[in-house]
């Protein structure tokens, strides 16, 4: 599903070069859940936003289903990220100007779909994470678990196959972030998808299929549980 | 997706209030007032009620003698005399009609119990001829009148219903202006004192006026307008009369020599524009003001776009974590710009919206205020659709500049705000 290969992130400033990720191989099969830790700062989410297509690394090669990704347009990057992934961030990251149904619209608006049929979509995912009674509320009227339910139907509406989960549960009392878990659990297991989730929680980590951990750039250490 | 990128622009003016008043403020306030202006401008100079020839009509107000001998320049400058007119205006052979016009003057004058001030001119009969003025009873006076030497009137509306009453017939009756008693043979609708070539109270035939006839100076109290058949004919008549004015025989006393006559019949914005604004009579008046006029119009409207570029700049700005997250789920950067474009162009039509509106109030209002008697201010909609395609244009590049620049912004960054 999912294969990054060797690769590094530096960050460079006029003084300082910063190696936030140092040779990282991976590889995610489809259907997989696997999990990231390891302690702030060690590279956690920039590998996330490596593997989402939403920075570059320095070198190497990230695989998503075959397709190496090198040299793709704007416009193509974008299509690709939106036919294939859906993010779900820390801080929810939902529009507040615009109530529910129409923020869990947002990756349908950016394909050819009729607004019926979005409506229809949104819905229906909105249903799947509980919240098919919020739809025209707007998020600031939300609690932070079901923001996040927002953020999950919004990441699973255009039916992607990869799920990238930047710490789900980070703002989430253990309660909500069980719910959350579940959810993610729940479309893991039911639609295949493929979910790299990072955490800062061990038990959370311990549900998934694998854990990976990082430590100043590098991977460490792999955990199986689980095999998907 | 448009439907979509209208709702976000409304969430985002209803969220942002003051913003959205600052904008939409600079936008209408703008626009309003080049819209009044050309409104104005068109009263005055645009060819209406009762002047529908001005087109093909040229003006003549004024001559000035000039004495340049000496290294001085000393000039006398004044409205024609009857004399001078009927010598050299109205011979020319390619207008189709010359009439003259006294310039208006006021006069104190008493009827229905009260004392009314009332602007009065002496004119010719061709004067009615030239202007199209709507009478509302009787007739205009005619040669026969001056021939018999009768002492008659044309007066306008409301000088009807302030001196006999309103909704009295004037016809007939006796007006006294100037210790003189005259019979009101028409009444015409009024038209506003701004367009001073035609505009009086009461119109008298010229043989009333008593001083002018003797006069033999080239100066003295009318003014010329001189109907050509067509447009094209203008230059024609101007170059006539140019030529005329070149063989007229200058008038020497014992003060005043003048070597130069000049005189010349131009359109109405150059013969009114000319003295008022750059004091000069060559045909490059119109040009210069309308440079003036376009520089002052693009100054006047960067005005508000500067403003909304530096509004548009630090509104999105603020949204970089919306940006983020539309090119996360899969909104390209050519995608954002546009959202921004219409978010913009959608403020800027609102606020041209409000211009229009405010400016029709504002014109409605002051037609009936008599703040200007008789004013038919109209909205010239060439104008307000420049102005409003303009400032869409504004609009689109205030948003273009800040909306390219944010949609660069990499994903990780907008993200985080």
């Amino acid at each position: 599903m999912l294969s990054l290969s060797h690769i590094e992130k530096i960050y460079r400033t006029d003084t300082v070069e910063t190696l936030a990720l140092n040779n990282i191989s991976l590889e995610v099969a489809k259907g997989e859940f696997l999990s990231i830790m390891g302690p702030s700062g060690c590279g956690k989410s920039t590998l996330l936003n490596i593997m989402g297509l939403l920075d570059e690394p320095t070198s190497g090669q990230v695989t998503i289903e075959n397709q190496v990704i090198h040299g793709y347009s704007d416009k193509a990057l974008s299509q690709f990220r939106n036919e294939k992934i859906g993010f779900i961030f820390q801080s929810y990251h939902l529009i507040n100007d615009l109530p529910v149904l129409d923020n869990v619209e947002l990756p349908l608006l950016y394909r050819r779909v009729s607004s019926k049929e979005r409506r229809k979509l949104a819905t229906e995912a909105l249903e799947k994470v509980g919240l098919s009674n919020r739809m025209k509320h707007y998020p600031t009227q939300l609690s932070g678990g079901q923001k996040q339910r927002v953020a999950i139907a919004r990441a699973i509406v255009g039916r992607p196959e990869l799920i990238l989960a930047d710490e789900p549960t980070g703002n989430l009392d253990s309660a909500m972030g069980h719910e959350i878990m579940e959810i993610l659990e729940q479309l893991n297991t039911a639609d295949r998808t493929t979910i790299v989730m990072v955490t800062h929680d061990e038990g959370m980590a311990k549900r998934t299929h694998r854990l990976v951990r990082l430590f100043d750039g590098a991977l460490v250490s792999s955990n199986q549980f689980y095999t998907a | 997706m448009l439907k979509n990128y209208l709702k976000i622009t409304l969430a985002v003016m209803r969220r942002r209030k003051f913003f959205t008043f600052i904008s939409l403020f600079g936008i209408s306030m703008t626009l309003m007032i080049l819209i009044l202006l050309t409104s104005f401008y068109e009263h005055i100079f645009g060819g209406k009620y009762p002047e529908v020839y001005r087109d093909r009509t040229l003006f003549a107000t004024m001559i000035e003698e000039a004495d340049t001998s000496n290294g001085n320049r000393s000039t006398r400058r004044g409205p024609m005399s009857l004399s001078y007119i009927n010598k050299y205006v109205k011979t020319l052979e390619t207008p189709e009609k010359v009439a003259f016009s006294s310039s208006p003057n006021t006069v104190n004058t008493y009827g229905n119990g009260k004392k009314l001030k009332l602007f009065f001119k002496y004119t010719d009969p061709v004067f009615w001829e030239i202007t199209q003025f709507e009478f509302l009873e009787g007739k205009p006076f005619n040669q026969q009148t001056i021939d018999a030497n009768e002492a008659v009137a044309v007066i306008n509306n409301d000088t009807r219903d302030d001196y006999f009453g309103k909704g009295v017939s004037a016809l007939g009756k006796t007006i006294e202006i100037n210790g003189q008693d005259l019979r009101v043979i028409g009444v015409v609708r009024g038209c506003p004192i701004t367009r001073m070539m035609v505009s009086a109270d009461v119109y008298m035939p010229y043989h009333l006026q008593k001083r002018d006839p003797a006069n033999t100076q080239l100066n003295g109290e009318y003014m010329v307008m001189a109907l050509a058949k067509s447009k094209a004919d203008l230059p024609r008549i101007q170059a006539e009369y140019n030529d005329v004015v070149k063989r007229i025989p200058l008038p020497k006393d014992d003060f005043f020599h003048p070597q130069v006559l000049n005189a010349k019949l131009n359109p109405y914005f150059e013969s009114m524009a000319a003295d008022t604004f750059f004091n000069n009579t060559d045909g490059s008046t119109r040009a210069r003001f309308y440079l003036f006029a376009a520089a002052f119009a693009l100054l006047f409207m960067s005005l508000p776009a500067i403003n909304l570029v530096n509004i548009n700049i630090s509104r999105i700005m603020e949204r970089s974590s919306e940006i983020g997250i539309r090119k996360a789920f899969g909104a390209s950067s050519r995608t954002l710009v546009w959202q921004f474009i219409i978010e913009n162009v959608v403020l800027t039509i609102i606020g041209g919206i409000i211009a229009l509106a405010l400016s029709g109030a504002f014109i409605a209002w002051f037609n009936q205020s008599q703040m200007i008697p008789y004013a038919d201010l109209t909205i010239n909609w060439k104008v307000a659709i420049i102005a409003f395609v303009l400032s869409v244009v504004f609009g689109l590049m205030s948003g273009v500049f800040p909306a390219w620049r944010m949609s660069k912004l990499p994903v990780v960054d907008a993200l985080k705000g």
